[in-house]
């Protein structure tokens, strides 16, 4: 089996998804390519061809321009499988050049089993386990699923490759996220509030119990949508990373999402009504309870020792 | 202006999922059912150009068996004009290119100048659906937009990307763009909409007569992921539960010391 790897560059830097691309062609027993759109000068280590297309010539975010690049590099190259980061570039360029290759595409690969792929559904409730009816097939990777213990070595062979396509898509630039509010990074201490909390009024719930254990409040992303926290509070991918000593999951599912957010911190509890939900997986100790109910009493209990 | 949502009706997430019988599904017994989150961030935005644009015909579509027709009558309420439902009652064995290829099939002499989608749906999150049905049509799409204006043909809008950075690209209509969470606020239906989302149109098409692909991908097998065991479940009184979480959190964690 051959894969052809797709690594990912924005602003300057090749992303830490490369190393996990390797490790799953790896762990599939695969001979495999590399495609960036990128720089000569940030290079993965890597025993391999890299097709390079330079990102100034070819753009940063430039879809059409990108799926035709890969999709000449995929003629030469012949691959069974096409593999890409399950990430903001790897699921806006995968099904546009799946679709080209008439190819199916399979998302958001968490494990191999048995050579097939499985993949989560339903919150991670239930999984799935593929095979593509084509003979060739694209993969988007869920982050984190295929981290290697030990970082790949090697310097690559450098196959440089020419855009030409113009997109219908024009970048203008990035907008980095405000750096106001807290930066609960540096906590020790980080009580969480989800969906669960029902409405905004039952945030102070989960502030007080932050406060008796003299840590920070955090929340999920539904809390933050919905304006009844402060962004800079969000843990998740597309919020703060975080790893303090206690983290308490106050009705929070556990998307993955979420997780790969605070999924290093050194003991969690889960504060949850579902026995189910999908935080208990990562959870030191899942209380099946009423926030409502358990986190006062909790409070209560902490300020009077 | 003539505007398109597509919307996928899914499980509540809350619920309890049991494999079926033929091991490639959920047993779909005492499942509640909604809007895909993905999509309701979707219809409000289509709404809310629609707005702009008073002579805008907005169609809501959905394929899926006759429960869907309930989440339709939902984006009816929000203000969508009319809803086009392919009456399909094994939608939930169609991979993501079946479902764009019937959603591109009905789009594809309707000249719609926008198409909404989700950016992904809950239950199955493959985030393709979108970027499919407008490479079949051969517009532009933008993924994954937590920002979106639309003026003169054009539209400017923000991509969410890792941590937290946007992308703020552009292009021209036609064209299709998915919905992050947190796009907007989607809306309530109000009452008065609730009863006049009753008389709007809701034409319901059976899929054999659209001529679905053959599908590319096979389901091997649906299962519950193995528990990996470590944590401990409590359940109980919730004051002898606080308890004992103050013994545990004194014991395992530096939290109290
Ligand atoms: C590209 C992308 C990026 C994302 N980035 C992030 C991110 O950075 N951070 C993030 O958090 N999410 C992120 N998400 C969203 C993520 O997928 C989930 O939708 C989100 O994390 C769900 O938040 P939640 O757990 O609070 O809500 P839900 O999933 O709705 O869960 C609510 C939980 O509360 C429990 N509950 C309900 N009532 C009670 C009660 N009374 N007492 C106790 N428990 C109760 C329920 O059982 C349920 O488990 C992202 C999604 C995408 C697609
Ligand atoms: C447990 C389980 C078993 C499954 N078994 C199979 C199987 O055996 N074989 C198989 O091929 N597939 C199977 N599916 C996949 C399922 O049918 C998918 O939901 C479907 O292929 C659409 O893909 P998606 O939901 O990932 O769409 P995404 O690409 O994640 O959805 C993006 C957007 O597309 C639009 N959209 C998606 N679906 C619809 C719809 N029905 N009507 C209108 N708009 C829509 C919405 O705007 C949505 O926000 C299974 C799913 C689950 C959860």
């Amino acid at each position: 089996m051959k894969i052809l790897l797709v690594a990912e560059y924005r602003d300057g830097q090749l992303l830490g998804t490369s190393s996990e691309l390797i490790n799953f062609a790896t762990s599939m027993g695969a001979e495999s390519a590399m495609f960036l759109v990128g720089s000569e000068n940030k290079l993965p280590s890597y025993n391999g061809r890299i097709y390079l297309a330079d990102s100034g010539q070819a753009g940063e975010f430039n879809p059409d321009g990108h799926k035709q690049l890969l999709l000449e590099v995929i003629a030469k190259e012949q691959p069974q499988m096409v593999v890409l980061p399950h990430s903001s570039y790897g699921w806006d360029l995968a099904p546009r050049v799946a679709l080209a290759l008439k190819a199916a595409q399979i998302s958001e690969v968490v494990e191999v089993r048995d050579g097939h792929l499985v993949v989560p559904a339903c919150n991670a409730k239930l999984r799935r386990q593929l095979k593509p009816v084509t003979d060739n097939c694209v993969v988007t990777l869920q982050g984190g699923a295929f981290t290697p213990s030990e970082e790949p070595s090697g310097t690559p062979e450098v196959i440089k490759v020419e855009a030409t396509a113009a997109g219908a898509v024009q970048f203008h630039g990035y907008e980095e996220a405000a750096a106001t509010g807290v930066d609960l990074s540096k906590a020790d201490i980080i009580v969480s509030a989800g969906r669960g909390i029902g409405k905004p009024e039952n945030l102070e719930i989960i502030e007080n119990l932050a406060k008796a254990l003299k840590g920070e409040y955090g929340a999920s992303r539904p809390v933050v949508d919905a304006e009844w926290a402060d962004q800079s509070r969000q843990v998740g991918t597309t919020g703060q990373t975080v790893s303090p000593k206690l983290y308490v999951a106050c009705g929070i599912s556990g998307a993955i999402q979420h997780l790969a957010g605070m999924k290093k911190s050194e003991f969690v509890l889960a504060i949850n009504t579902d026995k189910d939900a999908p935080i208990g997986e990562i959870a030191d100790v899942l209380a099946v309870a009423d926030l409502k109910q358990l986190v006062p009493i909790l409070t209560e209990k902490l300020n009077a020792l | 202006m003539k505007i398109l949502v597509c919307i996928k009706q899914v499980p509540d997430m809350e619920s309890k999922f049991k494999v079926n019988a033929a091991g490639n599904w959920f047993d779909e017994t005492d499942l509640a059912w909604r809007m895909n989150e993905y999509d309701e961030y979707a219809v409000e935005q289509a709404v809310q150009l629609k707005e702009q644009n008073p002579d805008a015909e907005l169609t809501v579509l959905c394929i899926g068996p006759e429960r869907v027709k309930e989440t339709m009558k939902k984006a009816l309420a929000m203000g969508c004009d009319r809803g086009y439902h392919i009456a399909d009652n094994d939608s939930h064995l169609k991979d993501p290119f079946a479902i764009a290829s019937l959603i591109a099939g009905y789009a594809k002499d309707q000249s719609f100048d926008l198409i909404f989608t989700g950016m992904q749906s809950q239950d199955r999150g493959s985030a393709q659906v979108g970027v499919l049905v407008a490479e079949i049509l051969g517009i532009p799409s933008l993924t994954t937009l937590v920002e979106f204006s639309y003026a003169d043909g054009t539209i400017n809008a923000k991509r969410e990307l890792e941590g937290g950075t946007k992308a703020k690209v552009s292009c021209a209509t036609p064209a299709l763009v998915t919905c992050q969470l947190g796009l907007n606020t989607p809306r309530y239906p109000t009452l008065p909409n609730i009863m006049k989302a009753k008389k709007k149109e809701l034409l319901s098409v059976p899929v054999e007569e659209l001529n679905p692909p053959a599908l590319l991908i096979e389901t091997l097998q649906v299962a519950p992921p193995e528990k990996k065991g470590g944590g401990l479940i409590l359940e109980g009184d919730p004051a002898e539960l606080a308890d004992q979480l103050i013994k545990i959190l004194k014991e395992k964690t530096t939290a109290l010391a």
